[in-house]
């Protein structure tokens, strides 16, 4: 599946618009210093082998080099990556958090007014765009009661360069022991990563109060009450541990959206990831990173399928045995 | 023949009303929908008598004026009201997303129903793509094809509609594979229907309840693809009125507190899609009611 | 033998959309201690909600709408929940019909023992409680070194007998045990008979058998309470039911059970079928069916009548 996701990021890139070459070389190079060019970048040869290249290439890690700027494209991607994930662990911190308890919550207090505030909550919040969401936070937080950032990773006296080493700047600030940097790191995330992290809530609340309500129906919670397990362990032990497998799956296929969130969330917050990095070069045309950006985002949906796939069997002793 | 129009009125509401007794809160869910919906497209359709400026006047108003009597959501910084932006903007956004939602249901279904029931290596293929498609982040897939295919509303359909194909396909693939067993449908097979009638008159109707929910919620879908794509400068020329672009330029201006160029136009995003889920997941619970839920 | 749980005209009732199920009507039970009492009846006739009403574990929307249940002179229908709590699995404990179901998939065996145990003994160590768990399943016949096991790794029979482990592991009084047998093959059900019998002798235990099925009554019971149609219509000494039964519903029950010694063309069975529990039909709710039904059957509900150290509820006896 790997593979027809990469072969259709190939597709794409060479069927979008615009030659490439005369844009690198200004729209008024002689035809011959284009042709040259084409020669030079391979972008002659038959199609099949540059696609197998194209392949090879990825094995190797090695995305081609930028046609706007004197950079590889793989070292370029991955100084904004870490950015990216940082933002995107949060998120899903906090939509696993919020959806699951709020689900759970749901779930338990059923048919209550709160019960179905949360069942509205859940459908309504997907439908607002993220990116608008971004901004009014940023508006109400950021700016009519300024207490919290609104872009960047880092604030203006804060320079990440100093402690700058493996890009995720949580660890960074720990390694180095700078609390204050540390501090500032965090702040930084918090809205970006609320945002992200409210609006994929709305389906984990609905899956898992859905789920809740069937596991809660089921003769091992009736037996466990019938010991006289009390309420509360029984909801958020018994029947949640259950609940858990299915809201994994949802997960994986949530990456999609993740994703997608995450290159919106970057645009409104000026975060200096991934998704800026892809918009900033479809501007300018930059054709090898755009298609390295989009390989990586693949690499990355398929990454994530598989550790679910490995947290089911640490979940689930039934797959184990 | 007294037919007064204050008895068709109490009929038709007191039907809805044992309607809403039968399905519970579900039935209410899709009915505000659908009024949140029909509501906006009154606006759409109606929006010359509705919006008291042009949404290219610019001399509507002072400069970034908030909302006052005059304008009731203010102006923006090329003196244009933002109310009557608003109104011709959902003019554009229920064309595309409804128009994408067609296109990909038009295709979905039919390579659903035909992959689904020939099956071989044709159908395993085509499986394939689609599952990686719809696996893969649709925004980006749609802000490729947008890019590819330059700015027109067009081509933002087009870019949003086929996001959306695998979607179906997967839904009526899946559906034609059981229903292709039934029972009911050898016996048609035995008295000699031919394929084509075995698919239009005996899967596709099955099929097509669950397909009416899944275009609502891909209405709802559509209007964020467009509002996502037109909002980070693919897609539209700017001389159409757009919500997503309002809120692009509206974004400017945030740190000056001009709240109102970017509060109207993303609530109108959200309410709008809001009212195509509420219409699909209503309409979702009393066609497959949970029992459970009772 | 004294009185170890009286339950007193108990009413339970599941208002739903088409109306009220009336579920349970006016039960008395009492359960002395140390016999075995089997509460029969068919599907639908309310005896494993009173099963259930006894630890309060009725699910919604059932209420119970009337009536007391006494244990330890205290009214278990009013208790606080926290006293409830305490009585679960500790005092009174009960057992379901599917043991597949009814344990927790992914948690140890050992897991699911030591927190039932801490639950009500909060101050136990965990190796002590541990070597409880051990003791008693080895008591019925597992091997301790299946503790550290999940539960879809063991076979039906066992699971029942860890079900019953978690059961009694607190040594309650009180077992219910709701169609225990159901799920169980022949072969199974009678080892598991001969089980809580043993079980039964060596903790003193009180047994509510609730089940459709006569013959596990017949091995095991003391007396036998029958319901039909949400009311109980004989509660007697098993023997002497089943020798001389007095309720015309009774009657039909017993001979209805194949009888391979006798000469029957033809099964015999009950016309009609089984009430209404929403509109109940007026008077004696077995009327409909009953071949000796009376002008007074239509109109009043029959009370309980004693007759030579039985309780009937018919009005021929009455």
């Amino acid at each position: 599946m790997v593979l027809v996701l990469l072969s259709i990021v190939f597709v794409v890139v060479r069927i979008m618009p615009g030659d490439p070459v005369s844009a690198m070389l200004g729209g008024h190079a002689p035809e011959s210093v284009i042709e040259q060019k084409k020669e030079e970048l391979g972008l002659n040869r038959p199609l099949a082998v540059q696609y197998i290249d194209y392949l090879l290439q990825i094995c190797r890690m090695d995305l081609g080099e930028s046609m706007v700027f004197k950079e590889r494209v793989t070292k370029a991607i991955f100084q904004k990556l870490p950015a990216t994930i940082e933002l995107s662990i949060c998120a899903i911190i906090i939509t696993l958090f919020l959806g699951i308890f709020m689900g759970a919550y749901a779930a338990d207090k059923r048919r209550s007014l709160r019960d179905y505030g949360i069942r509205f909550y859940g459908i309504i919040i997907y439908c607002i765009p993220v990116y608008w969401l971004g901004l009014m936070l940023q508006l109400i937080f950021g700016i009519w009661l300024d207490v919290l950032p609104i872009a960047g990773r880092t604030g203006p006296r804060v320079f990440a360069s100093t402690f700058e080493k493996t890009g995720f700047y949580i660890l960074d600030t720990l390694l180095i022991q700078n609390f204050s940097a540390l501090g500032d790191v965090l702040i930084h995330l918090v809205l970006p990563g609320v945002t992200l992290g409210l609006i994929l809530s709305g389906i984990f609340v609905r899956l898992t109060r859905a789920n809740m309500l069937d596991i809660l129906r089921s003769d091992y919670i009736l037996a466990a009450e019938a010991r006289g397990i009390p309420h509360y362990k029984i909801v958020y032990k018994h029947a949640l541990k259950n609940a858990f497998i299915p809201i994994l799956t949802m997960m994986g296929l949530q990456v999609a959206l993740l994703i997608a969130g995450a290159i919106l969330t970057e645009t409104t917050f000026s975060w200096p990831g991934m998704g800026r990095l892809l918009l900033e070069r479809i501007y300018l045309r930059d054709y090898p990173t755009i298609q390295g950006t989009i390989v990586v985002f693949a690499l990355f949906v398929a990454t994530i399928s598989l550790i679910v796939d490995i947290i089911y069997a640490i979940i689930d002793p039934r797959i184990r045995y | 023949m007294n037919f007064s129009p204050a008895i068709g009125i109490g009929r038709l509401l007191s039907g809805f009303m044992s309607f809403g007794k039968k399905y519970g809160i579900e039935w209410w869910i899709m009915i505000i929908g659908a009024l949140i919906v029909l509501a906006i497209i009154f606006m759409a359709v109606c929006a010359r008598i509705i919006a008291p400026f042009s949404p290219y006047d610019q001399n509507a108003g002072p400069q970034l004026l908030p909302p006052n009597e005059k304008h009731i959501m203010g102006t923006d910084n090329l003196q244009r009201d933002v109310w009557s932006r608003i109104v011709f903007g959902a003019q554009t956004i229920l064309r595309v997303a409804i128009l994408a939602a067609i296109i990909s249901s038009a295709f979905g279904i039919t390579l659903g129903l035909i992959s689904g029931f020939t099956g071989g290596f044709f159908d395993k293929t085509l499986s394939l793509i689609m599952d990686s498609v719809y696996s893969f982040p649709g925004l980006i897939l749609a802000i490729a094809f947008a890019t590819m295919l330059g700015p027109g509303v067009i081509n933002i359909t087009l870019a949003v509609a086929v996001i959306y194909i695998p979607t179906y396909f997967r839904l009526v693939r899946g559906q034609t594979l059981s229903i292709k067993e039934e029972l009911y449908v050898e016996a048609a097979r035995a008295i000699g229907a031919s394929r084509t009638t075995i698919l239009w008159q005996y899967i596709f109707p099955n099929v097509i309840a669950t397909t009416v929910v899944i275009f609502s919620l891909n209405v709802a879908d559509a209007i964020m693809i467009e509002a996502a794509l037109t909002y980070v400068g693919l897609g539209l020329p700017p001389e159409i009125v757009d919500w997503g672009m309002d809120l692009a330029m509206g974004k400017k201006f945030l740190v000056s507190g001009q709240w109102w160029l970017i509060t109207f136009p993303g609530a109108m995003i959200s309410l709008l899609a809001v009212g195509f889920t509420m219409f699909g997941e209503g309409l979702s619970e009393i066609l497959n009611p949970r029992l459970l839920e009772r | 033998m004294e009185a170890i749980l009286k339950i007193k005209n108990l009413t339970v009732h599941f208002p739903i959309n088409i109306g009220t199920v009336r579920a349970v009507q006016n039960v008395d039970l009492t359960l002395n201690q140390g016999e075995v009492v089997g509460l029969v009846g068919e599907s639908g006739c309310g005896k494993s909600t009173i099963g259930f009403s006894v630890l309060r574990l009725l699910r919604t929307p059932g209420r119970i709408v009337d009536g007391k249940i006494i244990y330890d002179n205290q009214n278990i229908v009013t208790m606080e929940r926290d006293q409830l709590l305490a009585l679960r699995g500790n005092k009174i404990s009960m057992i379901f019909q599917d043991p597949l179901t009814s344990l927790n998939p992914l948690f140890r065996i050992d897991e699911q023992f030591i927190e039932t145990i801490k639950i009500h003994e909060k101050t136990i160590k965990r190796r002590a409680a541990l070597s409880r768990a051990s003791a008693i399943l080895e008591n019925l016949g597992i091997s301790s070194d299946r503790l550290r096991e999940y539960p879809h790794q063991m076979s039906g029979g066992m699971r029942q007998r860890i079900m019953i482990g978690m059961a009694l592991i607190l040594n309650p009084d009180i077992l219910i045990a709701d169609e225990p047998t159901t799920s169980l093959d022949v072969v199974v059900e009678a080892q598991f008979l001969d089980l809580l019998n043993d079980l039964r002798r060596q903790y003193n235990l009180t047994i509510l058998l609730i089940t459709h099925n006569l013959g596990v009554v017949a091995q095991l019971a003391d007396r036998i309470a029958v319901m039909y149609g949400s009311y109980i219509v004989e509660i007697g000494k098993a023997n002497a039911i089943f020798k001389d039964p007095f309720h015309p519903y009774t009657q039909g029950l017993l001979a209805s059970v194949p009888n391979i010694k006798l000469d029957q063309p033809k099964l015999s069975t009950m016309p009609g079928s089984p009430p209404d529990l929403v509109n109940p039909p007026n008077g004696c709710v077995f009327h409909p069916r009953c071949a000796r039904a009376m002008e007074i059957c239509t109109q009043e509900i029959p009370k309980m009548s004693k007759r030579d150290g039985r309780f009937v509820r018919c009005w021929l006896y009455g």
